[in-house]
């Protein structure tokens, strides 16, 4: 048995796939005891603490801080035996094996499957004590340790397997940047391993199928739902036998090799959302940007007028409230820019979804205000406070996210002037909303300091042409300058 | 563990200032006899005028806290467990130990108690192994006691499901005539607060009223139902519903033991009794999360639950038997190291444990079995032995 303990990321609840590293809480070298809390991992439900499920000391660490680890994988190295001197060699059955170094990841992975493909049935990689049936709850099969294979040449060992008696093995606790393994997305989502040492995942007719071809289900890589081998699996299994053994041995160990020893951290989640967007946006829309620069002294007069009247006591008032209504006017008298272009046509919408770009503690989320154009100030006024409270608690909805029209983004409250936005995909323009600033400024033929902003307009040009587009601006401008000449000539 | 009475009676009102002073600021009167600071309070009255005292023996004071300790520390167990992958789900009772050993242990023998999912520590009063619901959780069996034997219902996943399960047994219970004496049955049914808005608990109370059942309504209300608060769940203190249903409904401090063990006592007694259903409202709050899979951090913040901390239940306890000097410090750590070895014992006992067979799932549809399902079974194990000697 080995004495070198693997643990696996469990589902931590019901049904998960993966987790983030968050902290580790222990490092290599350290002495653990049962149940100590080594690590915090955060998945889609809940971040968490997990307990040491064995006492002893911290050989490895397998993933830094930050990385995204898929349930069933190994996470840390405990020596259970720490007072029993160095780790023998003799024991790893490497050398004999004609294995390459291994580290120490993958001495548990060796002893317990020594032959490549080999199945021991009621063995889960190395973590369960004694000879018991141990399948994980949920995710034994597909991601047991025992796939792991030896790693190959490509980097030099970081640490023998016989480490020192004082210093027992603190081994690689950095993953290593190697060449980049295969393509993430390329891969199918899960990959199934035929060669763990659980069961091998497969529904009763296509058992029976693969017995009647004679097919070794555990050489297949499965390719249904969490790594289950299907019936077409074993009939192209069984149409290209030569082919299909190559392939299942090489696939899995090193994808799974790969998401060992590289300090990759998945894009995902508010972070993978806002990548794909702004790409697609700033690849297939061609954007253009505008500058406007506006004194709007009169507008911030204006709303300290709006807060001392009674109605309006208990109200937020920002200054973002009237660039949305300025927005929101401007759209009225030019509905073509709120629009999207749709490859042969282009829609335009009589209703205005105002986005509003918030910076929150999981990224850059945009909720909106569903047909802003039809609420009152008051209204709009609740609905952006109420917009802004749920995205920074967290609780901002997918629903709140969908279906944007037009976008301002706020970017003055980080104290800059103005930026080039880029456009939320079916979006045709978003606003930049720059610091509003005390300058000198040119005022009734003087020079008087005068609280001023820069307004940056982002277009999509496949639609909106410079002469709508800078209409379009110069009327929000005209609005912030002088608002209430702007509502008398409007509406 | 035998338990002194509690000496009930429903009279005087001589201990009303003091329950008053010892409840919560703001909150309604709720029945205490032991103040978070371990100041016991010798008798309280409900809302109905009813006096709660509970008169045990030094040991069984210890007993008691003994209790409290061994099924926080096993419950800790299993949710460490859950962290390292051995079950695939755990609700943890963290906080709930003293509602649910006071009211465990107030159960006789012949009282039957229908659980939800959370109640560990009742079935540990019950003298059922603790090992059990952990087969459930790690989905290697049904649960696996027997219901009858230990008077003690399954596990029910199902919001609120038990409150109507537990209506008709009692309903049973009084068809067959064994109650109106001393040693009549009882019936006790658990649930949470956010299961009082479930349509099925409503319904209970209609019928548990309405046929004069002898069951007792044990609300946990740990302040959340999930992610739900309180507030989003009722617009009164939720014991005042059962006046609405017709049965007495009391209030009683759900982190004090000795209050929810003579609460619950008397509710039982009248119940044997003859005297119908009734409501029992402990109020607590659940330290940990819903589940493993829950994330409280997300809806609650820290200030409460360090409220909380304030008012735990074995702290309580601890303290009062500290300042009464009824125990020392070698008894404390003897129950800590008896927690421990129990717990290391029930981590063994939960790794050991066997998958079952597939063939097993045919055991217990039937008690008897039936012509059909033996030869389904016949006909399965016929299928399976076909891939012996192939992979799985």
């Amino acid at each position: 048995m080995s004495r070198i303990k693997e643990f696996n990321l469990p589902d931590l609840g019901e049904g998960l796939t993966e987790g983030e590293i968050l902290a580790w809480l222990v490092k290599v070298g350290d002495v653990i005891e049962l149940n100590q809390p080594i690590v915090e991992v955060e998945t889609a439900k809940a971040a968490v603490e997990i307990p040491a499920k064995w006492a002893g000391q911290v050989q490895a660490i397998f993933h830094p801080e930050g990385a995204t680890v898929e349930v069933g994988t190994p996470i840390i190295a405990i020596d259970t035996d720490p007072g029993a001197g160095p780790i023998e060699e003799s024991t790893t059955g490497a050398p004999a094996a004609g294995l390459p170094t291994p580290s120490a990841a993958s001495l548990a992975a060796v002893e317990i499957a020594p032959e490549e493909g080999m199945v021991e049935p009621g063995l889960i990689g190395g973590v369960a004590p004694g000879g018991r049936t141990a399948v994980l709850v949920g995710y034994g099969p597909r991601n047991a340790p025992a796939k792991r294979r030896p790693r190959k040449g490509a980097i030099p060992a970081q640490a023998g397997p016989a480490p020192a008696a004082s210093a027992p093995a603190p081994v690689a606790q950095t993953p290593a940047p190697v060449a980049p393994a295969p393509a993430a997305p390329a891969a199918p989502a899960v990959n199934g391993t035929g060669r763990s040492g659980g069961p091998v995942l497969a529904k009763p007719p296509v058992r029976k199928l693969a017995k009647d071809l004679g097919i070794d289900l555990t050489a297949l890589t499965g390719s249904g739902p969490l790594g289950s081998i299907t019936r077409e699996d074993v009939q192209r299994a069984a149409s290209a036998p030569a082919a299909a053994e190559p392939l299942a041995a090489a696939a899995p160990a090193a994808a799974s090799f790969g998401a060992d020893r590289e300090q990759r951290i998945p894009v995902k989640g508010v972070r993978k959302l806002t990548a794909e967007n702004m790409s697609r946006s700033a690849f297939t829309a061609p954007h253009v940007t505008e500058f406007l620069t506006v004194d709007v002294t009169r507008a911030m007069k204006a709303l300290d007028r709006l807060r001392e009247r009674r109605e309006w006591r208990e109200v937020r008032i920002s200054p973002l409230l009237l660039v949305a209504k300025a927005v929101l006017l401007a759209v009225k008298r030019h509905p073509m820019v709120n629009s999207t272009w749709a490859g042969d046509e282009i829609v335009v919408k009589d209703y205005v979804n105002l986005g509003i770009a918030a910076a929150t503690e999981r990224g850059l989320i945009v909720p909106n205000v569903k047909d802003a154009g039809r609420l009152s100030l008051r209204e709009l006024a609740d609905a952006l406070t109420e917009l802004v409270q749920t995205a920074k608690a967290g609780r901002t909805s997918p629903a709140d996210m969908s279906g944007g029209t037009l976008t301002i983004t706020n970017v003055g409250v980080f104290g800059v002037d103005t930026g080039t936005p880029i456009l939320p995909p079916g979006e045709s323009a978003i606003l930049a909303f720059g610091a509003v600033r005390e300058l000198p400024w040119v005022h009734k033929g003087k020079v008087k300091p005068r609280l001023v902003t820069t307004l940056g307009l982002s277009f999509d040009h496949r639609i909106i042409d410079g002469e709508l587009g800078s209409k379009f601006l110069r009327d929000i401008g005209d609005f912030l300058a002088d608002p209430e000449a702007a509502l008398l000539a409007w509406t | 563990m035998a338990k002194g009475d509690p000496g009930v009676t429903s009279r005087g009102r001589r201990a009303a200032p003091r329950s008053k002073r010892a409840a919560v600021a703001g909150e309604p009167e709720l029945v205490q006899l032991l103040t978070p600071e371990g100041e016991r309070i010798e008798s309280a009255l409900g809302p109905d005028g009813t006096e709660y005292r509970v008169d045990f023996t030094d040991e069984e004071y210890r007993g008691l806290y003994r209790d409290l300790v061994l099924v926080r520390k096993l419950d800790a167990e299993a949710t460490a467990l859950q962290r390292q992958g051995e079950l695939g789900l755990w609700a943890s009772l963290l906080g709930q130990e003293a509602a649910q050993v006071g009211s465990g242990r107030a159960l006789r023998a012949q009282d039957m108690a229908f659980p939800t999912y959370r109640e560990h520590g009742v079935l540990y009063c019950r003298g059922i192994d603790p090992i059990m619901p952990l087969g459930l959780f790690r989905g290697v069996d049904q649960g696996g006691w027997d219901p009858n034997e230990f008077k003690f219902n399954m596990y029910t996943i199902v919001i609120g499901a038990q409150t109507l399960h537990a209506t008709g047994y009692a309903m049973g219970v009084a068809m067959d005539g064994k109650t109106g004496s001393d040693d009549g049955e009882a019936v006790i049914a658990y649930f949470g607060d956010g299961a009082t808005s479930q349509g099925d608990v409503n319904e209970a109370f209609v019928w548990a009223s309405v046929f004069n059942t002898p069951l007792v309504f044990f609300c946990q209300n740990n302040q959340y139902a999930i992610s739900e608060p309180l507030e989003r769940q009722t617009r009164v203190p939720l014991y005042q519903r059962a006046g609405g249903f017709g049965f007495p409904g009391v209030r009683v401090d759900g982190n004090d033991v000795l209050a929810s063990y003579a609460v619950t006592r008397h509710a039982l007694d009248n119940a044997r009794h003859g005297q119908g259903p009734s409501l029992i409202e402990a109020y607590t709050y659940r330290m940990g999360a819903h589940t493993t899979s829950d994330d409280p951090t997300r809806y609650r913040i820290a200030s409460e639950v360090e409220a909380w901390q304030a008012k735990d239940p074995i702290a309580r306890m601890k303290a009062f038997l500290t300042r009464q000097q009824l125990a020392d410090e070698s008894f404390f750590a003897e129950v800590d190291e008896q927690a421990r070895a129990e717990s290391v014992h029930l981590r063994e006992r939960v790794l050991a444990m066997p998958n079952p067979e597939p063939v097993t799932m045919f055991d217990h549809v039937y008690p008897n079995g039936s012509p059909e399902l033996d030869e389904q079974r016949a006909q399965f194990t016929k299928y399976l032995e076909s891939f012996e000697g192939s992979a799985h």
